[in-house]
């Protein structure tokens, strides 16, 4: 492959991240808040047919992006308010909503399957974009990438830095604690559980209207990502920045698949699209196992240096979750 | 409890109610007759002895994972797994088969053996995820998941790749195994082995027995209730972990044999049909109560293959069964919120 393929075969999977990138960071702010949103794979199926439905119908994209945020934060407000207020299990009104809102965008999708839609264009920045090498990388995407390399660094700094993070990851992990400094826990849980449902409804839209232009049903190819979102959420230990760096390894070995197809004669190419996902369980077990209680006992028997060369590793490695996550809370 | 009961039939007939209001809203909003379309779901289902058959086959299946699944929710566990567990199972089933059909062992010991088989495949493929959560720390809802993706791929390369049909590999899966490798069927064009069914009844029973009347079942739910308690009580907690899950994992893999022994007499892309989700929605509905399941689950399956007509008589995309049963598994979970929040305080089991 010569160079100039490689860096726009990499140009394209910056692109390809930004929808996961949205749907990571938005679900790790929900989750940060103590609400596992669990309707992930509903909500990008149901936003990237209701983002493009509109985009359709008004001919405008950012109508389209709209739409987006303001299915995925109705779709995240359910889960709020059955798991807040009626104090139902997360998990299972998360799991319905999957495959609620993936039925209803087959459903209401099917009339305009296969219809040409806009898209959003590239916007190369001025100069920038002729700058060797970091041009093509960076500076010649859509919008919608350009905001998904901001996003890392805002919810970053929003979660790290802020007062209103340090509640925000307050609540999701002493919320007895927040309460006493004055946090109305449920208030801001439900308040960041659809702001991280907005955000993540962004991730449809981006995929219909850029990445995967177009809504095709069943066979959008769009199906699994969600589950894949929650996985690398966890992998990204609840941090952006940490996060992101999963979503570019998702999807660089996503394109690797495809660039290795014609290497790999015998492996059909349904076998390498799905090739990230047994990494992720594997990775998911290097990120947990040092939480678990055989792990030290193994160690403790092991000479010196070796024990604290996998220790580090296992410390660096790991990714303890906020600790109320999944639990309502309830003033005594 | 007296007062509590007409109450909670109400709200259920409520949540009936309006997820039928939302469906309905849902094909008005597309512009479909309305009155037609479930005309047709109920025709398709039970319209003729052909259909009432579909839904008997496709309910064997569906009850198989939802008692499975009633086991590891008794546990407290999710085993969202149970997709790659029915693969899993079908693959063993199919390898089985494979390996036996030019043996000249007799025809009923092979199609036992190759049913063994799938049980032992969905068996491991569940102990895997509850491996992972019991030993290495990961949540089984995610170490499910990445297991079905294991399996589905798995199961597309075998088709793709090794077991492919000789000449071309397709989409239609491997070559069919002769007629002698069939289990039973009621006629010769119908889909419905007899033996699946009664293998799916005395499982539910089976669970329903297991949960109500054993020790065994009486510490599952403990540790499901709490943990940490029954582990100081002297529950071996994660042993009961991994046994339910095991246990899920052998009706999973039943599940996926009888479809590769009886359905599709073959291994194909979509083996698992997505019955183990499905199952999850019955198992919740239920509110993880053996004793509901077989009529909850015959309704689903009905709905199911009630929907298959829609895209060919009204143009309409047959995942409107789906969105039937996630509205009113949606809406079941919200009025059990309701009268535990407003009316009464009954704790969740």
């Amino acid at each position: 492959m010569s160079p100039d393929l490689l860096l726009v075969g990499l140009a394209g999977v910056l692109t390809a991240a930004s929808p996961v990138l949205f749907g990571v960071i938005g679900e790790t702010i929900s989750e940060r808040a103590g609400v596992i949103n669990l309707s992930m794979n509903g909500t990008i199926l149901l936003t990237a047919m209701g983002g493009f439905a509109i985009a359709l119908a008004t001919g405008n994209v950012a109508l389209g992006f709209l739409g987006g945020m303001l299915i995925g934060g109705l779709v995240a407000l359910v889960v709020a308010f059955a798991s807040i207020t009626l104090r139902q299990s997360q998990v299972a009104v998360g799991f319905v909503l999957a495959l609620l809102c993936r039925d209803l965008s087959y459903f209401l999708g099917n009339p305009i399957m296969g219809s040409a839609g806009p898209r959003l264009g590239i916007l190369p920045i001025p100069f920038l974009r002729d700058v060797p090498v970091l041009g093509v990388l960076f500076f010649r995407q859509d919008v919608m990438t350009y905001i998904s390399f901001l996003l890392i660094a805002l919810a970053w700094l929003f979660i790290f830095r802020t007062r209103p993070g340090l509640m925000l990851r307050g609540i999701g992990e002493r919320p007895a604690a927040a309460y006493v400094r004055g946090a109305d826990v449920n208030r801001l849980r439900y308040l960041y559980t659809v702001v991280g449902g907005a955000i993540a409804g962004l991730a449809g839209p981006i995929y219909s209207l850029s990445v995967k232009a177009g809504w095709k049903g069943t066979i959008t190819g769009l199906d699994g990502i969600g589950w894949i979102v929650l996985a690398i959420t966890i992998f990204g230990g609840w941090n952006p920045f940490r996060a992101a760096f999963g979503a570019y390894l998702f999807s660089l070995l996503q394109w690797l698949g495809i660039v290795l197809q014609p290497a790999l004669p015998g492996v059909p190419s349904q076998v390498l699209q799905v090739a990230p996902f047994p990494l992720m369980i594997l990775t998911l077990l290097l990120v947990n196992i040092g939480n678990a209680e055989w792990v030290e006992r193994t160690l403790a028997r092991l000479p010196g240096p070796a024990r604290r060369a996998i220790a580090r590793t296992l410390r660096a490695l790991n990714a303890t979750p906020p600790s109320a996550m999944g639990t309502p809370f309830e003033k005594e | 409890m007296r007062k509590a009961r007409p109450l909670s039939a109400l709200l259920q007939l409520a949540a009936v109610v309006v997820a039928l209001a939302l469906t309905t809203a849902v094909l008005v909003v597309t512009k479909a007759p309305p009155f037609q379309a479930y005309k047709n779901i109920v025709l398709g289902a039970v319209g003729s002895w052909d259909e009432i058959s579909n839904v008997l086959v496709s309910w064997v299946p569906l009850l198989l994972v939802t008692a499975g699944l009633i086991l590891t929710f008794t546990v407290g566990l999710w085993n969202i797994g149970i997709e790659g567990q029915i693969i899993l199972g079908a693959i063993f089933t199919t390898w089985a088969l494979r390996l036996l059909q030019s043996s000249g062992m007799h025809p009923a010991f092979i199609i036992t053996a190759s049913i063994l088989a799938g049980m032992v495949g969905g068996a491991l493929w569940a102990v895997l995820a509850g491996a992972l959560k019991a030993f290495g720390g990961v949540n089984e809802i995610f170490g499910g998941l990445g297991l079905n993706f294991v399996a589905t791929a798995l199961n597309l390369w075998l088709i793709f790749g090794p077991w492919k049909r000789p000449g071309v590999a397709s989409m239609s899966g491997t070559m069919p195994f002769p007629r002698a490798l069939w289990l039973p069927t009621l006629t010769a064009q119908s889909r419905l082995s007899p033996s699946a069914l009664i293998i799916a009844i005395v499982a539910i029973l089976v669970v329903y027995f297991l949960i109500r009347g054993t020790y065994f079942g009486l510490r599952l739910k403990a540790v499901g209730r709490n943990a940490n308690a029954a582990y100081l009580l002297g529950v071996p907690t994660w042993q009961y972990m991994m046994a339910s899950f095991a246990l899920c994992g052998v009706f999973a893999g039943l599940a996926g044999a009888i479809q590769v022994t009886s359905v599709y007499n073959r291994l194909i892309p979509a083996i698992s049909s997505g019955y183990g989700y499905m199952g999850l929605m019955v198992a919740m509905i239920v509110n993880y109560q053996a004793a509901l399941a077989a009529p909850v689950a015959l309704f689903f399956a009905a709905l199911n293959v009630g929907s298959i007509q829609l895209p060919i008589v009204l143009k309409l995309d047959s995942s409107l069964a789906g969105v039937l049963q996630g509205s009113l598994v949606l809406l079941v979970i919200l009025g059990q919120g309701v009268r535990q929040r407003f009316f009464g305080k009954e704790r969740p089991s």
